[in-house]
């Protein structure tokens, strides 16, 4: 009875996670992007500074009609926000904030490829939403995902597998275990290349040309309305929380700090955390689109060989300090 | 009788605890679940064959990927698992769907997604499917994984085995998958220089700016990208 309670109570808070973690990060966008534009941004919801206008945005969603187009392939169409919000759920229940036991949803022992590899079931959603909604718009939305992801994919693993190697281990724990100070200077390309990759893979700005909506309105998500087109702007939040918690566990040492690492490792995860969150709205407010063939570029002649080049770097240093 | 001892041979480490305590008879809930599980990737399989709408079939596909994730997870094979939801799942559907998407993938049935083959490809598929369960059901019949014990498909168990006794196949393998990518290589750069001196050819039409001229430097672009 009492494993039936421990396990309920760890889902329970991922869920939590899940449900607020990417609200906060969506109200600092709204703040961050408008103060850096010159703006205030939200200031009325919920009285102080707009707080509550995320909660308001919800309950707007909530109200709308939920339409489903005419020639869309109906199921499938109703279907592709949940297969592209859940496996983010899955994925937060394998990222550790804190050395204990009782830090993790759930300890998987191949838990880096487990990650990846439930990430990039998410881009699933997109394509479904592209091709069941019967325009031409969203099925160009789609196939730019689907170019994307395939592009993308790639130098996220090598750098994921390069910290594997220097840890000896897939087990995210085990990784963080084994991490020392100076595996950030000896992995910083694979962390930047494994941001950026991920970056990407979410379709964030300046990687957002699936949903650019001066060209192709908002991609696979056009037809969207109501609840599931919240749903899938969730998805989006969610893969913030995802990709910076993952940044920091795998190359940032997670809980491990210069002072205070005893009890308050989980404060370290979480500032990490926040401050590549903060580091992704920054991106969206700097950087123009890249354009189609700009993307592809970088991803295949840029990304790639770095990744191949820090998995070089990450196997000589290893055999030279054997 | 050859494959299936090789087959046996990769579980002698396994352990194997003696058949007589199991009987088909009186199935755990594990046992059950891999069952059940079983069905229904087979059931998706089947329907992945048989329907007319492309894209169901490819999204199909994804199910009875996942179904032999889930019961790779159920042998205690987790690492194998995983790669198996990021390779098929993540990478193969997701190419396979952009290739329907950038060709043909309309909503509703295609009147001619079905082949004049379908006897003989049945005919393949079931002698195909026949020599494999043949070949496992005799390799494995007295073998039975041990789940209360340390599992034997982790990561360190997979990768110690693949890399001390299986190391000739893998490295022959690694070798193919070069070979399949240099083949591609060479057959992209040939279209390549094949557009480039069918843009030489036409000088004329390239002077006129006529819209096959350009059609010719464009598609050449795409070939290198």
């Amino acid at each position: 009875m009492n494993d039936v309670l421990d396990v309920t109570l760890r889902l329970l808070i991922v869920f939590v996670v899940f449900l607020t973690f990417p609200l906060i990060i969506g109200q600092t966008e709204h703040k961050v992007m408008a103060h850096m534009q010159g703006r205030l941004g939200p200031m009325y919801a919920g009285g102080f500074h707009g707080w509550a206008q995320l909660i308001a945005d919800g309950v707007k969603f909530a109200q709308k009609e939920d339409v489903v187009p005419a020639g869309a392939d109906r199921r499938i169409f109703q279907l592709a926000p949940a297969v592209a919000l859940l496996p983010y759920l899955l994925v937060l229940l394998a990222i550790p904030i804190g050395p204990d036991e009782g830090a993790v949803g759930q300890v998987i022992d191949a838990g880096v490829f487990f990650v990846l590899a439930v990430m990039g079931v998410g881009v699933l959603g997109s394509l479904m939403a592209g091709w069941a909604s019967a325009n031409k718009f969203s099925l160009l939305g789609g196939l730019r995902t689907a170019a994307q992801l395939l592009a993308y994919e790639l130098p996220m693993l090598l750098t994921a597998a390069s910290v594997a190697m220097a840890a000896g281990t897939v087990s995210i724990p085990g990784i963080l275990d084994a991490f020392e100070w100076w595996w950030l200077p000896w992995q910083i390309v694979g962390a930047i290349v494994f941001f950026v990759a991920g970056l990407a893979e979410l379709q964030r700005p300046p990687f957002d040309m699936p949903v650019a909506d001066s060209e192709i309105i908002f991609g696979a998500y056009t037809e969207y309305t109501g609840l599931r087109f919240a749903l899938f702007l969730l998805a989006e939040y969610a893969g913030i929380v995802v990709l910076c918690g993952l940044t920091t566990v795998l190359f940032l040492g997670g809980w491990h700090g210069p002072w205070g690492a005893d009890g308050l490792g989980w404060v370290w995860t979480l500032l990490k955390t926040a401050v590549l969150a903060f580091l992704v709205i920054w991106l969206r407010v700097t950087y123009p689109r890249l354009r189609e063939d700009q993307l592809q570029k970088l991803s295949w002649t840029l990304l790639v060989p770095l990744s191949l080049a820090q998995i070089a770097l990450t196997g000589i240093v290893k055999v030279v300090i054997q | 009788m050859t494959l299936a001892t090789t087959a046996a041979h990769l579980t002698a480490h396994a352990p194997t605890a003696a058949a007589e305590t199991h009987g088909f008879l009186s199935p755990t809930g594990v046992e059950i679940a891999f069952l059940l599980v079983g069905l229904v990737t087979f059931g998706a399989a089947i329907v992945t064959v048989t329907t007319r709408q492309l894209v169901h079939a490819a999204l199909w596909l994804v199910v009875t990927l996942g179904g032999l994730a889930v019961e790779y997870l159920l042998l205690t094979a987790e690492f194998i698992a995983w790669v198996q939801v990021l390779i098929y799942v993540g990478s193969v559907v997701v190419l396979l769907l952009f290739g329907l998407m950038l060709t043909r993938a309309p909503i509703g049935r295609s009147p001619d997604a079905d082949s004049g083959n379908r006897w003989a490809a049945l005919t393949v598929a079931v002698a195909a499917a026949a020599a494999l369960v043949w070949v496992v059901v005799d390799a494995f019949r007295t073998t039975w994984i041990d789940l209360d014990g340390p599992a034997a498909g982790s990561t360190e168990a997979t990768g110690a085995s693949l890399f001390q006794n299986w190391v000739l196949p893998f490295e022959a393998l690694s070798v193919l998958l070069l070979a399949a990518l240099v083949g591609a290589i060479v057959l992209s750069r040939k279209a390549k220089a094949g557009a480039a001196t069918a843009a030489e050819s036409t000088p004329a039409a390239r002077s006129e700016k006529s819209p096959r001229s350009e059609k010719g430097p464009r598609s050449e672009k795409e070939g290198t990208s």
